[in-house]
């Protein structure tokens, strides 16, 4: 899954005693659990092998991490890009779609996010082995003659991080354009707009907070993604969270895991201030 | 704004869902520069016939044209015709400029020009000062002269409107009803105008189609609806009426005499096919009847008696319930002469002319 967001600053004025109490547990829960770790894996990013910013040296200087870095960041655009504009036709169907169809399209729409990820990544493998049922079908109706490399690639890891993120970009896109006037686009073309026109003036910029907020959401999860690349990338194409799961648990090397990890959440905390800026991120993250 | 008007003919247009008729068989023709109405209740097909109109309901069947040009099968934005839409959908994200400069921007008039229209055009609505104002920040009664700023600036063959004032509080669509009427005779467009509100019908237009279950019940000037209703329906729905159930004890060249319950009357008017015998129904506006302390001196007048069984105050005029052998009747009076003091269970003797009842059919 992907790196969970940073814990959200407690509000530490006006909230009386009793509140205070209310939250302990689950802040005690939150500081021994989890920002202990997260501290704990900074500071082994700057002391392991040696105290310094050796770790973070590599950044500009291993072609391996660099690498890594340069496929995730070519996964995770793709990956979005894809998921960006399936889900937009999707989130346009199911708000156009009369309310009673509506329920069962959600229902479809949500159905495989009670699928466990891993039962997702190897049913894609199945499809898209050598000897799946696409390159199978494909050969049986004779429109190639040698089986297509769909896995252990980029492709097939875009193929199941668009499948997995899809319904994280519909929710907040149908949002956004379940909340907009139904009359307005007949207006606009009664105003003399052609289709296209009311869509690309009116309708489209009408969406642009959930195609922000689908951006972001789907961006930075694809970003910490870790079974579905590791599955369908077949150790071959490695993204960051595979590494990372690599550099610790395989070759022991600390330093290097951690510096990638904080990096990572580095980057994530950056692209939030940034998107942040640009539009209210309450909001994209659907509060008010 | 000079713009050239044009006459709209509705042929036997029809539009089913499913079995139902929205629309059935309606024809109509509106001629250069009217005002016309499509009144009648919810339901009754009014909008559906605006949208076939303006192009978004494709009629089941029928053509509609303009002038005598059939437009039956044009897209919307080929048909350019300005339409005010319910709630009056502004484009929430441009501002008031922006949203009236919109139809000038899809037909790619140049910049310079188009500016100089939506000046223009926010000037006719006077709301010119408000140009740079999102929609949000306008009141209802600003949001809906920047519909019509944005339904006017292209110069359309016709302007369609949707309700426009139903989402307004009654004194602000007062004041909008001759805002609107003075905006037709300057911009001399023809104007077609669909609203359930028989005051807004009367007060604006040249002409009023009534409709109902998705038929058209009947067509005409306001005054000709008012005084001359063909039906009960039109009757009962433009302004208030009573009604006379009866049967025709005689007839005469230029009128019958019937009996309802155990009065006489007599009516004016052409009696068509009646003969003795006959059931007939007669409406009566309440502001048409006389309420006297006493029976007339007038034998020709139409007196019943009755007692007071309601009465209410309007500052113009009171309203009162009368129960009589021919049923319960509403009378208005101007309250500056009525000539009883209105209380309950007093007795008053109510008289109206022959001319100012009218028969209408059942219906």
């Amino acid at each position: 899954m992907a790196e969970a967001p940073v814990a959200p600053a407690p509000r530490l004025l006006g909230a009386s005693l009793p509140w205070w109490l209310l939250i302990l547990p689950a802040l005690v829960l939150m500081l021994v659990f989890y920002a202990y770790p997260l501290a704990e894996v900074l500071w082994i990013s700057v002391t392991e092998p040696e105290p310094g910013l050796g770790n973070y040296e590599r950044l500009f200087t291993s072609a391996s991490v660099q690498r890594v870095w340069m496929t995730t960041l070519r996964i995770c655009v793709i990956t979005t890009v894809i998921t960006l504009l399936c889900g937009y036709v999707v989130a346009y169907a199911i708000a156009s779609a009369p309310p009673r169809l509506q329920r069962w399209m959600f229902l479809l729409v949500l159905l495989p996010l009670w699928i466990s990820v891993l039962v997702r990544a190897f049913a894609w493998v199945t499809l898209l082995r050598r000897q799946g049922l696409v390159n199978e079908a494909l050969i049986g109706l004779g429109l190639i003659d040698e089986p297509l490399r769909l896995i252990w690639n980029e492709f097939g890891i875009a193929v199941g991080m668009v499948h997995y993120m899809i319904p994280y970009a519909v929710l907040p896109l149908y949002a956004s354009m379940r909340d907009i006037d139904p009359r307005l686009v007949p207006a606009a073309r009664g105003l003399g707009a052609s289709r296209f026109e009311a869509f690309r003036r009116v309708f489209l910029p009408l969406t642009r907070p959930g195609i922000i907020a689908a951006t972001v959401l789907v961006f930075i999860f694809s970003l910490g993604f870790y079974v579905t690349p590791a599955i369908l990338g077949g150790g071959r194409t490695m993204m960051i969270a595979e590494y990372i799961k690599l550099q610790i648990l395989d070759l022991i090397r600390w330093g290097l895991g951690t510096m990638m990890a904080s990096t990572l959440l580095i980057a994530i905390l950056l692209l939030l201030a940034l998107v942040s800026r640009l539009v209210d991120i309450r909001r994209v993250f659907g509060q008010g | 704004m000079a713009v050239l008007s044009h006459a709209l003919t509705v042929e036997r247009v029809s539009k089913h869902y499913g079995p139902v008729r929205a629309v059935d068989d309606v024809s109509l023709r509106i001629g250069r520069g009217a005002f016309v109405t499509l009144l009648g209740p919810s339901g009754s097909g009014k909008t559906t016939i605006l949208m076939a109109i303006a192009g978004f309901v494709a009629p089941t069947s029928g053509r509609i044209l303009l002038d005598d040009v059939p437009i039956t099968p044009l897209p919307p934005e080929k048909r350019n015709f300005g339409m005010v839409f319910q709630g009056y959908a502004l484009f929430p994200h441009m501002t008031v400029a922006e949203n009236v400069m919109f139809p000038l921007r899809v037909r790619k008039v140049a910049r310079a020009e188009a500016e100089r229209r939506v000046t223009e055009a926010l000037a006719l609505v006077q709301l010119a000062h408000l140009a740079d104002r999102l929609p949000k920040q306008l009141s209802g009664g600003q949001q809906q002269r920047v519909a019509l700023a944005r339904a006017l600036v292209f110069e359309p063959s016709l302007l369609l409107l949707d309700e426009p004032l139903s989402a307004l509080d009654k004194k602000l669509r007062a004041e909008l009803q001759v805002e609107l009427k003075d905006l037709h005779r300057r911009v001399g467009l023809t104007f077609i105008y669909v609203t359930h509100d028989q005051e807004e019908a009367l007060s604006m237009s040249d002409r009023i189609a009534i409709l109902r279950d998705g038929r058209l019940v009947q067509e005409g000037a306001p005054g000709v609806l008012y005084e001359r209703p063909a039906t009960r329906f039109v009757a009962d729905f433009l302004g208030k009426s009573n009604f006379l159930k009866g049967r025709v004890e005689a007839v005469r060249g230029d009128g019958f005499a019937y009996a309802a319950g155990p009065a006489r009357f007599v009516q004016h008017g052409a009696p068509d096919g009646l003969a003795a015998g006959a059931p007939v129904l007669v409406a009566l506006r309440p502001e048409k009847i006389d309420v006297l302390a006493a029976p007339p001196p007038d034998a020709a007048l139409n007196t019943v008696a009755g007692t007071i069984a309601a009465w209410s105050y309007f500052g113009s005029a009171f309203s009162l319930l009368v129960d009589t052998p021919v049923g319960r009747l509403q009378a208005t009076v101007p309250a500056w002469r009525c000539p009883i003091e209105p209380a309950e269970g007093r007795s008053v003797h109510l008289a109206w002319s022959a001319e100012a009842s009218v028969r209408v059919l059942a219906d």
